[in-house]
């Protein structure tokens, strides 16, 4: 509902000019905000204020705005994605928050995923594991009908869950570890248990875990930080799933 | 001049595989030598550069997101056609394609939508074989749906995230692609300009988002699969980032621009809260199955909605349309809508909304039923906008969604230029004047498995590959152009911040170019645009500098083109004097209200000509003939 | 070779002997809890070392494990830090535990303590060791642990290395289920009360022993 109340909040934001450079924390003050506003179009009142004044507007990622493309990715008082369950920060509303609070906004962070500028990060590594084996070797044309091979409502289900997953990595900025294993794991598991993904399991699971190692991602210790931060909720059983499908292609 | 369309002739179920027999082929040793640009990874360009990489062409794919998974394909939530018949409710390709030339008010080719129609069963294979997770039912049998404007249940789905579950098909098949090294990717990587050597398309000059760079990427063929315009109204269902600038940079170079005032007004969206917002959001059609559409009766009635009695309610869609109901299809639901809250009776902040009520579903069936049908949906408008649906109806508003217009192509998806081909929402061909819902996926991924594959060849095997160096002089002034206009955005250092401009615009559009348009609205918004674009150009700001990650000044630019093509759309919309699909010219209606088309005048698309910024377009008009579905008034009563 | 090298593999590697390591020590306490019968674990000393080759066969197998535990638990976790090296200004963790969290620290400690815990009962050069026979003229176990346990100090310091025990365990335990594959949505919440309730079973049964002495209760 709409609200006529308006906030004043205290943001400090963490300003880098690229990569290489320091960065640190800048403190803005937004002003005016209505509950109704999500947290990305707080953030744009920000930013034209300092269009205004000359200065150079926040840089931040995001293209959706309705939590399906996984491009917003900013920790929000040390939450990925504010830590609203389900929730990514573009479809975070600034109801959550009240009149007179301190927020702390800063990017991803991880080895894997560098800084391009301010909340921006490099998230390619991501693409990596994918192309290491996230896929089937279906060619297009030449494929059997769809009905061709049954595949049960519950393994269809199963895969979907896995399926859900945005790429946003919040996973990784999540855990303790830095490691990409909920992501990863979503694929794997997607693929594994579908029938037309199972002929490549064995071959699939060791590249993608071996990408992962590659892009500088961390090992999994179990912190299941990352389910508690992912925006679709992917369970970490993905992950007892992958290292399954790890342990059998072993044996093979 | 007339526009020849190049459509095989002979009986329509055979003009698809006769043209493919036709067609030319490139052998495949040569393949690897020709070099193919694929500006845009949705569904059309992610499944073009993937198929066409695994045909053994060297491609090269760009972006603007930061992967080529992000592509706003990905929020397509409702599900995607095909004449399967697997219910067996008597649906047929024929059957499709029917129901795709009458649910585009005949306003599209015939040849296209039959083709469109005969692989869309390919589709569905293509995309299970890539492990595409759709729906199935307990014993493994895919599911489908039914969707708006159709009367077979044809809709395959995958929750509420088809458009994810497909990009990620052809997303997983690109990434093979890539890792065999026959696709190059280039994500946040934004084409700024087509370059046309000797009259024919041979590559794009990009800006490195990253970096700042600007360069020329030179190639055999260009396939633009750039997606929709409609952020041209500022507030739509979009993402942020979609805009014109691909498809206006190559019209600028020559390639014609069709239908462009045929735009899609979704009607359920979230309706706007308040000026600051940024976007609007899609709540999905099927919705509709189970939601009853009502406004209070009584002008300005501002009672919650459970203080207003039963008999105080107007149904006002079940009332109009007794057999369609609130299935209506989306235009006429749209335009219902709106003519509520134009006569004060919207309910809502501003009065700019009317309720979506499932509340006699929720007694029929029970809270837990919908839950399971549409709890994310209702999970979706929670969050957005603090209000539990299950207890208060729904408020919904129509919102700008799809651009059935786009850069003209002939039968082969290839436009005027030659060498320029373009796929998926990016090109006008196959919905008419309004898209049934489920048909872009269909059309994205149709294109690009299984058209252009084919028929780029036929091009191909014309020219001679690696003609155009990068040191071409065409490459270095375009490169000079690009420079020069960002370099130009840059210095002008004024009050205004491009959003600011974008909402100006926004708002001229929709007012008047909007659901409903007229002589005089057109008129006053072909008055106001140039008034806006000169301001802009005098009294932008854009902070930063063109040499580093800059989103303002990709903004600015891309703004920049939407003023340029508001006009041309405008110009569109008034030259269009009837009404047609998503068109709708108050002057051209039913005495019920319903669209009025004039087939006599209409019934060819209109593609225009650039001639400059501030000339008239040059209109060239292909004749649209209807042999196989006879024109008669669609009526969805 | 990939089990040595993958991150995965390795993972797997630490879960294994982890595992040894928790059933070693689970047999340990049992064997350990003798003391409170009347001559039990003089008994029970006696019979575990009337067979040398298998004491010998056993330590060998759990020095390996020992090693291969440390090697890539020092080094999984070294690549863990470089791979997030900077952390949040504010921090806001949800479901990583303290025991999850200090998974090395508490290691390594461990691994301090078994170093001080085999000179002193194993090795025995220690200076509060009394080394004697019993009545039945068998090694004087129990004296020995009374002995060295009535000191303050060393009681502390066994209690302590107890609940390091304890935080290493509470996460240890059910992360061997998730690592092997052992798990899903369903089983993960009640292994994860297992492994904490097996956690807090060692430590009860294991502090037991030098509170219960040095608090006068169990006399020598
Ligand atoms: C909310 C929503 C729901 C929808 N639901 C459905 C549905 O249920 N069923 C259905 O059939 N259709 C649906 N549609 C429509 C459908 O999703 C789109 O029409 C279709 O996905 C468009 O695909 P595309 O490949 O043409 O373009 P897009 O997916 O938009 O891809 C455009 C690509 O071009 C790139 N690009 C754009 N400009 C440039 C540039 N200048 N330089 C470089 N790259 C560029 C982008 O990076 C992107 O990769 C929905 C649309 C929306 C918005
Ligand atoms: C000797 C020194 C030790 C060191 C340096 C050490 C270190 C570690 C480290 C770093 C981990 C990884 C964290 C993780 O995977 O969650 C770990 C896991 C584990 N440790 Fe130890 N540890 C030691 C001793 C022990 C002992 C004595 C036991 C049992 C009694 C034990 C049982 C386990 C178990 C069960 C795991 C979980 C493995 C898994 O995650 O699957 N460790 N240890
Ligand atoms: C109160 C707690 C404990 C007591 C009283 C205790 C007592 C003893 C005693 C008496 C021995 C010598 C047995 C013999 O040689 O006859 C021993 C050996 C040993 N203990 Fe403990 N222990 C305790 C806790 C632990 C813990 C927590 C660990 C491991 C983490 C451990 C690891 C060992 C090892 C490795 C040996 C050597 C076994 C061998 O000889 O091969 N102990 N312990
Ligand atoms: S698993 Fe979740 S958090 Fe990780 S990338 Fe996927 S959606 Fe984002
Ligand atoms: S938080 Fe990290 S440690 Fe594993 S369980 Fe999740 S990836
Ligand atoms: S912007 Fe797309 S998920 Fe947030």
């Amino acid at each position: 509902m709409s609200h006529d109340k308006t906030m004043t909040l205290t943001l400090h934001v963490w300003r880098q000019k690229g990569p290489k450079e320091p960065g640190k924390f800048e403190t803005y003050e937004a002003k005016e905000v209505s509950p109704d506003q999500s947290f990305l179009e707080m953030l744009d009142e920000v930013n034209e204020d300092l269009i205004k004044a000359g200065k150079d507007p926040i840089a931040f990622d995001h293209d959706c705005r309705e939590g399906i493309c996984g491009m917003c990715s900013q920790v929000i008082n040390g939450a990925p994605h504010g830590g609203m369950e389900r929730t990514t920060v573009c479809q975070l509303h600034m109801r959550m928050f009240k009149d007179g609070d301190t927020i702390y906004i800063e990017p991803w962070r991880a080895r894997a995923f560098p800084i391009v500028k301010d909340l921006v990060v490099d998230r390619g590594a991501l693409d990596k594991i994918i192309q290491a084996g996230g896929y089937t070797s279906a060619h297009t044309g030449g494929v059997a009908d769809g009905n061709a091979i049954l595949v049960p409502k519950e393994v269809a289900d199963y895969a979907m869950d896995a399926a859900e997953c945005i790429g946003c990595g919040a996973c990784v900025a999540g855990c303790p570890n830095g490691s990409a294993m909920l992501f990863t794991s979503a694929k794997v598991s997607q693929l594994a248990v579908l029938p037309q993904g199972e002929a490549e399991a064995a071959r699939r699971v060791c590249a993608m875990t071996e990408e992962l190692k590659a892009q500088g991602f961390g090992n999994c210790t179990n912190h299941y930080e990352c389910q508690a931060s992912c925006p679709k909720g992917i369970d970490v059983k993905f992950i007892a799933k992958l290292n399954r499908e790890y342990l059998k292609a072993l044996c093979k | 001049m007339i526009l020849d369309g190049k459509c095989p002739t002979g009986p329509i179920e055979k003009t698809w595989d006769k043209h493919r027999f036709d067609m030319k082929l490139v052998n495949p040793a040569n393949k690897r030598k020709y070099k193919i640009l694929v500006v845009g990874t949705g569904l059309a360009g992610g499944a073009a550069a993937a198929s066409l990489g695994e045909l053994g062409y060297n491609v090269e794919a760009f972006c603007y997101q930061d992967s080529p998974r992000r592509a706003h394909s990905i929020a397509a939530q409702g599900g995607i056609n095909a004449a399967k018949n697997y219910p067996n409710d008597g649906d047929s390709i024929y059957r499709l394609f029917y129901d795709t030339i009458k649910g585009g008010d005949f306003r599209a080719r015939e040849a296209d939508v039959w083709r469109l129609a005969q692989v869309s069963n390919n589709i569905i294979d293509q995309c299970v074989a890539q492990g595409v997770p759709f729906a199935r039912d307990y014993a493994g049998y895919l599911d489908n749906r039914s969707f708006g404007g159709a009367q077979v249940s044809r809709t395959f789905y995958a929750r509420g995230q088809t458009g994810q579950q497909l990009l990620l098909g052809a997303y997983s098949a690109l990434a093979r692609q890539i890792k065999a090294g026959t696709v190059k990717m280039f994500p946040r990587t934004e084409m700024l300009d087509l370059v046309v050597v000797d009259g024919e398309a041979k590559g794009i000059t990009v800006r490195d988002m990253v970096t700042g760079e600007i360069r020329t990427h030179v190639g055999d063929a260009v396939v633009l699969c750039t997606g929709g315009y409609v952020n041209v109204f500022y507030l739509s269902t979009n993402a942020m980032g979609c805009s014109v600038t691909a498809a206006w940079k190559a019209h600028r170079k020559g390639a014609f621009f069709a239908n462009p005032c045929y735009t899609q007004i979704h009607p359920t969206c979230i309706p706007q809260h308040g000026d600051k917002q940024s976007k609007l959001t899609l709540m999905s059609e099927s919705l509709r199955n189970d939601g009853r559409c009502w406004v209070p009766k009584n002008k300005g009635d501002k009672r919650a909605p459970g203080e207003v009695p039963e008999e105080e309610r107007d149904y006002y869609l079940e009332r109009k349309y007794p057999s369609f109901g609130n299935l209506a299809p989306r235009d006429i639901a749209s335009r219902a809508a709106k003519e509520q809250c134009d006569d004060d009776r919207g309910v809502g902040p501003g009065g700019r909304g009317v309720y979506l009520d499932f509340a006699a579903s929720i007694k029929r069936l029970g809270e837990d039923t919908i839950r399971e049908r549409y709890g994310n949906l209702f999970e979706m408008y929670e969050k957005i906008t603090d209000e539990n649906a299950y207890k208060v109806p729904m408020r919904i508003y129509p919102a700008p969604h799809y651009s059935m217009g786009g850069l003209w192509v002939d039968y082969n998806c290839e436009s005027n230029v030659p060498g320029l081909f373009v796929l998926g929402e990016a090109n006008f061909s196959v919905h008419g004047a309004n898209r049934l819902g489920a048909s872009a996926l269909m059309q994205g991924l149709a294109d690009g498995y299984f058209v252009i594959p084919y028929t780029i060849a036929n091009y191909l095997a014309k020219t001679a590959p690696g003609k155009v160096k990068a040191d071409n002089p065409e490459c270095k002034k375009s490169v000079e152009d690009v420079n020069n206009n960002l370099k130009k955005l840059m210095s002008i250092n004024g009050k205004k911040t491009v959003s600011e401009f974008h909402r100006e615009l926004g708002k001229i559009m929709w007012e008047n170019v909007g659901m409903a348009r007229s002589e005089q609205s057109c008129k006053e918004a072909l008055k106001k645009i140039p008034e806006i674009r000169e301001e802009f150009w005098k009294n932008v700001k854009v902070a930063g500098s063109g040499a580093e990650f800059n989103q303002q000044l990709e903004n600015a630019n891309r703004v920049a083109d939407f003023l340029e093509f508001a006009e041309l759309l405008t110009r569109d919309a008034l030259y269009r004097n009837e009404s047609c699909g998503g068109h709708f010219r108050v002057e051209h209606q039913m005495p019920d209200g319903e669209a009025k088309r004039d087939d006599e005048k209409f019934c060819h698309a209109a593609a225009w000509e650039f001639k400059g910024v501030n000339a008239e377009p040059e209109l060239h008009i292909e004749p649209l003939k209807f042999e196989n579905v006879h024109l008669a008034i669609r009526s969805y009563k | 070779m990939q089990l040595l090298t993958s991150s995965v593999g390795r993972k797997v590697l630490m879960a294994i002997t982890g595992q040894l390591m928790v059933l070693f020590v689970i047999i340990h306490m049992l064997g350990n809890s003798s003391i409170f019968i009347p001559g039990g674990i003089n008994a029970y000393a006696e019979h575990l070392h009337a067979l040398p080759p298998l004491v010998w066969g056993f330590r060998l197998v759990m020095l390996v494990a020992v090693a291969i535990h440390i090697l890539f638990g020092v080094q999984l976790s070294l690549e863990n830090r470089a791979a997030n090296a900077e952390t949040y200004a504010v921090k806001n963790l949800k479901r990583a535990t303290l025991g999850s969290q200090s998974m090395l620290y508490t290691g390594l400690l461990l691994l301090a303590f078994i170093g001080y815990h085999l000179l002193q009962f194993t090795i025995r050069v220690t200076p509060d060791i009394v080394a004697g026979v019993d009545a039945q003229g068998r090694f004087d176990v129990f004296a020995m642990v009374t002995n060295s346990f009535s000191h303050g100090i060393i009681a502390f310091v066994y209690i302590a290395a107890m609940v390091v025990l304890f935080l290493h365990l509470s996460h240890g335990i059910q992360s061997f289920f998730q690592t092997m594959g052992w798990n899903n949505n369903k089983t993960l919440p009640v292994i994860g009360k297992i492994g904490t309730v097996a956690a807090v079973v060692l430590l009860l049964g294991y502090a037991s022993i030098p509170l219960f002495i040095v608090s006068g209760i169990l006399k020598g």
